[in-house]
């Protein structure tokens, strides 16, 4: 199956990003595939490159680069709702992108399942 | 992901769950109806739990300092977007009437809802 992936929420504040990760790892190691995955709200702070968290705890950031680097994971930020909290091009975490809700409108219409994570 | 969607029209439900100001979820939410509504796709938009404040009649956010887009509900007929649905259950706990809210809706149960719900494509909940 085709899914498509919506992250509302941002990092260690929020299970749905966590949650999110799971999925689509989980999805993937079934032999499904995820297509996209769409940051919106809080959820574009799953992004920023500036993300350092302790040494002996997940890196949520870095988890989402290697999924778009092993599994050609198209990661796509939302441009109106990075700007309002600080995400741009200059801190954009390697694997991400910068683009419209378009994107996330689009990724309902080829997916067959949108998922949505968020509270 | 480069195929072509023109054509494709699927059942998008925007499902709003969050009262209007103090956090952005309602505001960056009405953003994407109003994106699927330029991809062309049939729309609906659902209304519970303190989501039914976003449609209340009267809001002040002046004092606030927020921006106020509430009237945008009222734009939403001109991008054809006219399937606005209220929970029943969510109104009458919050002592809200239809004659609170600032748009024409269809008034529902939550059962009612879940029906509708099952038929959709996609719902995306905020």
């Amino acid at each position: 199956m085709k899914f498509g992936i919506l992250v509302n929420e941002g990092p260690y504040t929020h299970q749905a990003t966590d949650t999110a990760y799971q999925f689509a790892k989980a999805a993937i190691d079934k032999g499904h595939s995820v297509d996209r995955v769409f940051f919106y709200h809080d959820g574009v702070n799953n992004s920023s490159a500036l993300t350092e968290p302790p040494q002996d705890d997940r890196n949520i950031v870095a988890r989402w680069t290697k999924l778009a680097e092993e599994h050609g994971v198209d990661l796509v930020v939302c441009v109106a709702a990075a700007l309002r909290r600080g995400i741009k091009d200059d801190n954009l975490a390697a694997g991400f992108r910068i683009s419209g809700l378009g994107q996330l409108v689009e990724s309902g219409i080829q997916s067959d399942r949108l998922v949505v994570f968020g509270d | 992901m480069d195929e072509d969607v023109s054509g494709t029209v699927k059942k998008f439900m925007f499902v709003n769950r969050k009262a209007p100001y103090g956090t952005i979820y309602a505001l960056e939410s009405l953003e994407v109806v109003l994106i699927s509504a330029a991809f062309d796709q049939d729309v609906s938009l659902v209304f519970c739990d303190d989501g039914v404040y976003q449609l209340k009649k009267g809001q002040q956010t002046k004092a606030a300092g927020m921006k106020n887009f509430s009237p945008t509900f009222r734009a939403l007929e001109g991008y054809d977007i006219e399937k606005l649905y209220v929970e029943k259950e969510s109104l009458e706990a919050r002592g809200l009437t239809e004659d609170d809210l600032l748009v024409d809706v269809t008034v529902m149960s939550s059962a009612e809802m879940a029906d509708m719900m099952a038929e959709q494509d996609v719902v995306i909940s905020f």
